[in-house]
């Protein structure tokens, strides 16, 4: 980000006290969160407390070889992000730095006092105007588009400015500063429009999601889908899985935008995700998965007070999108970091510390930014959408601490992530005894339209066999299974393929990755079909031993790895039938 | 230079220094005492009425009338060519009785984060021998992978091990090793000088000790000068470079010590809030960069209090690294060697590191087969310890089995046993054939045609 402001009232103010990455001005005029320059090197703050005369600043980079003495001065701005042209593709630090021309200006390593823009102030791009002189335009409006990547990028009238008619709109190649729009006031207009990062941008309507996001993650749409728009947390231990869930989504899930947030995390995994997106191709439109994505990486290793505003820079990003009409999810890992992030510099402040050391206001913090998402109607009438899911990291993998618990109060969907499951490379490691989703019910007619009249029952039925499973192994704990009654040995065998077959899905094998609804449907269904094949046998006195030996059963999961599966799994059903009309008639 | 003697409160390890000019946050500190002797400390908080210094050595003999000295820069630590083969402090001071290190370069310790635009993605396979890392949790150049341990139990072997059998299979290039003691006993450093010196492996080596009755706060910075000399062995001079760090434990308790003489809120169980943040300084400090030939490797080893996982140390650690091994217990007991417990380890760059033409295609698969044979077997000792193995169906024994069979054939090896990835994946599939050819679900067809043993076996007579 740059900061082009002037001081508020000229005067300089000066540095009293640094102490990592606090520090304290005096003789400066600010309000809260105004953005300040901090010493000679120009470093990049916010104020965050003001007592007396002691103005309380946190810095963006790291404050060592600053001095008491060196001079403050006052933007005037708060922090702010550029939206316009040139977001796709980009990958930022948590101020909106991006990181490509970090290494221009500095090399490989982030050294510090280097401001750099959001977006390219020189590049110009193709202006197609979609209002004509004489137009009422309202706080917004679409004024123009430009083809940005294979997305179409819509150039808005920003929300904060007033109505009026269009005098001139211009067309073709232009800066993002470069004027587009005159109004007849004489307002003028470029692409590029600033907005203040804690803010929410303002829309018309909140609307109750409808639509599931289809993620082509069975277990997250076949048991606990979220809906576009809608919320999810995924808390989880080290290694359990957070993060290539949340990589899954980003690759396949159907958003049209993504924005994936590395707040605190592996640089590593920041670089996976650039070296694989470009090869990816997204699954609807064809087009490398880069094309549709915004990444912000500030890793455990850069600034805290970076990490801690990376999470408003990647929110306000997508309600820009989400204003132009389109579906955006934003996936933030991990939001304990950002977390931990306010606890270090609340615990600077020496405010009184809440639960386990964090700032009383985390809950607050927490449902405020939770509280972004959401399926909207923009201010132009557009209809697009925030999804938002949360990696939690909790420490020992407790789900008590203060971050799961106060998510789990807002969020809707939870994905329990379980070690235990992990340990055994049962992938996705979600708990299916644990996890919910509140939107199944406002998804059930999507469902009944678009995938089957069957769907909601054939869900209801898998999820009765996993609980009924779950009871049944208790006793299979104290006895052993052979003291079962025979039909629940067949339901634990049921469990067992709904768990193998459906449930477990590899994000590392081709095919596998991902699984549309269709073949999510046929999956179930053949298991259903087996099961109930399974149940009339027995009660035609076949055992479960020699239920156990039917070989199609063992060919189901070789389903996953196939692209074209329909003809192998018409065969296998076809065979199963067979098999069991052959244990049938020998009983 | 100017001398304050305006010390007016020493706590622990914080010197508290009134009405200096300006004192820049970060700067080197040196602190002369009466005799002549030299302390040496950074800024941690300064103002116009206060610098708080914090020593890296003990603070005995610091009075009110030792003399100050700010250097104006921050800790710099002198690297060159010629630091391989050589011992040094905690603190970067040779101990091996050779001359001062002729510096090529002064860098700052503190090291700034690569840049993630910057960072090439690790994906080179290291063969380090031992079938658990090989098969089943990969290690790749340029990637942090810790050792989980416990007191007593074996890890050095391992870490040792690991140093000596290193290699990238089709490289010719040696791994360059940068050794940092914190805090470990003087018997532990002679086993590690030792090996180095009986394999040779000093000769391309800088090592770091602080031992344990070294200044602990001095061990805040010991990884700090490893890790500066590794990059700049890997960045400048384009050597792949293994960083092993030990214990870091204790240089996580130095830490909790300097919070308290700081009066800050405790975290959890009394160590730092910041503890992730500092522990992520370290460890990001691996990795490779594009268009660049060096790596650093690192291998941090930490025990973990009474065992527990979820203390704050492997906690933390776990979240930042990628993977970790674990050695346990109960194998070590049963007398298995590497006694390393596959269910909790994890190695989060292996599906880069291995597969066709890396390692073998069927690799990854392996070992997600083995994985599930060998939990599922593992669970069921607890349930044949209360109903009997007579209880169990025909699927389960052959499965308890399994777990038997892969912790005496799979784990256990030799110390200087250095199999390669060929051996590895013989013996899983070796394994593996042991149950029916159903069960393995986790496998495609083709595969497993292609390798497993009886069915290879029964291609070949028809
Ligand atoms: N065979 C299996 N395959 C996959 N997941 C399993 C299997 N068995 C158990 N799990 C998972 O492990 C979780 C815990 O299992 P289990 O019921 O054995 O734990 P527990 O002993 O009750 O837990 P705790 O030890 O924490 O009290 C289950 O909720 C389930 O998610
Ligand atoms: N869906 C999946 N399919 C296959 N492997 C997975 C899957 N999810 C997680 N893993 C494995 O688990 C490891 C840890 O996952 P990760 O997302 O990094 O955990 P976390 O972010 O919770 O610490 C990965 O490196 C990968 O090996
Ligand atoms: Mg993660
Ligand atoms: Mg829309």
């Amino acid at each position: 980000m740059e900061v082009k402001g002037k001081q508020a009232n000229g005067k300089q103010g000066v540095l009293k006290r640094i102490a990592g990455p606090v520090v304290t001005a005096v003789n400066l005029d600010a309000h809260m969160y105004d953005v300040v320059k901090v010493g000679k090197e120009e470093l990049m703050g916010e104020v965050i407390k003001i007592q007396g005369e002691h103005i309380i600043i946190q810095v963006y980079e790291d404050t060592s070889g600053i001095r008491p003495g060196e001079p403050v001065s006052n933007t005037g701005l708060s922090l702010a992000v550029e939206l316009g042209p040139g977001l796709l593709t980009s990958i930022y630090d948590g101020i909106q730095r991006p990181l490509s021309v970090l290494v221009d200006k500095m090399g490989n390593f982030i050294e510090r006092g280097v401001s750099a823009p959001g977006l390219s102030h020189t590049k110009k791009w193709t202006f197609k105007p979609l209002v004509k002189t004489g137009d009422k335009v309202e706080p917004g409006a679409i004024l123009g588009e430009v083809q940005e990547t294979n997305i179409v990028h819509k150039v808005m009238l920003p929300p904060n400015a007033k109505a009026g008619v269009v005098k001139t709109i211009k067309s073709g190649d232009f800066t993002v500063d470069e004027t587009i729009c005159v109004l007849d006031d004489g307002r003028e207009f470029p692409m590029i429009q600033r907005w203040p990062v804690r803010v929410p941008r303002p829309v018309k309507e909140k609307l109750n999601p409808t639509i599931p996001l289809i993620t082509g993650q069975r277990i997250l749409d076949g048991l606990f889908p979220i809906a576009k728009g809608g919320t999810a947390a995924i808390p989880g231990p080290f290694g359990s899985g957070k993060t290539v869930t949340q990589q899954q989504l980003a690759k396949w899930s159907d958003a049209e935008i993504v924005v994936y947030i590395g707040c605190g995390e592996r640089g590593n995994e920041m670089t996976e995700v650039l070296t694989e997106f470009p090869h990816l191709e997204d699954p609807k439109s064809g087009k490398p998965l880069m094309e549709r994505t915004v990444l912000i990486a500030n890793t455990s290793n850069m600034p805290v007070a970076a990490r801690e505003a990376s999470v408003y820079t990647g929110i306000t990003i997508a309600e820009y999108f989400r204003d132009m009409g389109y579906d955006v999810s934003l996936m933030a890992d991990s939001t304990s970091r950002w977390a931990e992030a306010m606890r270090e510099i609340s615990s600077r402040l020496e405010e009184m510390p809440g639960e386990e050391g964090y700032p009383a206001y985390l809950a607050a913090r927490l449902s405020e930014f939770y509280e972004r998402a959401g399926l909207v109607k923009a201010l132009n009438g557009n209809g697009g959408s925030v999804s938002v899911i949360g990696a939690v990291s909790p420490p020992g993998g407790d789900f008590s601490e203060p971050v799961t618990q106060n998510t789990l109060r807002i969020v809707k969907v939870f994905w329990a992530l379980d070690a235990k499951l992990s340990q055994r490379r049962h992938f996705p490691a979600i708990n299916w005894l644990n996890s919910y989703s509140l939107y199944l019910e406002a998804l059930q007619d999507y469902y009944d339209k678009e995938v089957s009249p069957e769907w909601n029952k054939i869900r209801s039925w898998a999820m009765e066999v996993l609980q009924k499973e779950a009871e049944l192994q208790e006793i299979v704990q104290l006895v052993g299974s052979d003291a079962l009654p025979e039909s629940e040995q067949v339901t634990i065998e049921v469990a067992r393929m709904i768990r193998e077959i459906f449930l477990q899905q590899n994000a590392y094998d081709s095919v596998d990755t991902f699984c549309d609804m269709t073949k999510q449907y046929d999956m179930m269904k053949a298991i259903k079909l087996f099961a109930d094949l399974a149940y009339a046998a027995q009660l035609a006195g076949v055992s479960p031993a020699q239920i156990n030996t039917v070989k199609s059963k063992n060919e189901l999961p070789q389903i996953k790895f196939i692209k074209d599966y329909k003809p192998e799994l018409a065969k296998i059903e076809k065979q199963m039938d067979a098999e069991f009309n052959t244990l049938r008639s020998a009983a | 230079m100017k001398e304050y003697r305006t010390i007016n409160k020493i706590a622990g390890p914080l010197v508290f220094v009134e009405k200096t000019e300006p004192v820049a946050y970060g700067e080197l500190v040196n602190i002369v005492l009466f005799d002549g002797t030299i302390k040496r400390g950074q800024v941690l908080d300064t103002s116009d009425e206060l610098v708080v210094v914090q020593i890296f050595e003990t603070t005995t003999g610091i009075g009110r009338d030792s003399g100050v000295r700010f250097t104006g820069e921050t800790i710099k630590m002198p690297v060159g060519k010629d630091m391989l083969g050589r011992i040094l402090s905690g603190g970067g001071k040779p101990i091996d009785g050779g001359p001062e290190i002729v510096p090529e370069k002064r860098l700052d310790i503190t090291g700034a984060a690569i840049n993630p635009y910057a960072r090439g993605m690790p994906a080179d396979f290291i063969q380090t021998g031992i079938s658990t890392i090989d098969g089943t949790n990969t290690l790749v150049r340029g990637q942090k992978l810790p050792i989980f341990s416990g007191a007593g139990l074996p890890h050095n072997n391992v870490a040792l091990q690991i140093a000596r059998q290193a290699k990238v299979p089709g490289s010719t290039e040696s791994f360059a090793v940068v050794f940092a003691a914190m805090g470990i006993t003087k018997e532990e450093a002679n086993y590690f000088m030792q090996d180095f010196e009986r394999t040779g492996a000093l000769e391309h080596a800088v090592v770091f000790l602080n031992l344990a009755d070294d200044p602990a706060v001095e061990r805040i910075i010991t990884p700090r000068l490893a890790l500066t000399t590794a990059e700049y062995l890997a960045f400048e001079l384009g050597m792949h470079v293994l960083v092993i760090l030990t214990d870091m434990t204790n240089y996580c308790e130095a830490l909790r010590q300097i919070g308290a003489a700081r009066e800050e809120v405790p975290g959890r169980r009394g160590y730092p809030g910041y503890m992730y943040t500092d522990l992520a300084c370290i460890y990001e400090r691996a990795g490779m960069i594009k268009g660049q030939k060096g790596s650093v490797t690192q291998i941090p080893i930490l025990t973990m209090p009474g065992d527990d996982i979820t203390h704050p140390i492997p906690d933390l650690t776990g979240y930042i690294t990628e993977g970790q091994i674990v050695v346990n217990r109960d194998l070590h007991r049963k007398g298995i060697y590497p006694p390393i417990n596959v269910l909790p380890s994890l190695s989060r760059l292996m599906n880069l590191g291995i597969g066709n033409g890396k390692t073998r295609d069927d690799h990854k698969k392996v070992s997600d087969q083995m994985y599930a044979g060998y939990a599922e077997g593992n669970d069921l000792r607890g349930l044949v310890a209360i109903v009997g193995k007579d209880a169990l169906s025909e699927r389960d024994r052959l499965l308890l089995e399994f777990a038997d069979l892969f912790e005496n054939r799979f784990v256990r090896q030799g110390y200087d046993e250095d199999r390669t990835i060929e051996d590895t994946l013989t013996i899983g599939w070796e394994l593996l054939s042991t149950l029916p050819v159903e069960q393995l679900t986790r496998i495609d067809r083709d595969l497993i045609n292609k390798y497993h043993p009886k069915i290879k076996a029964g291609a070949k007579k028809e």
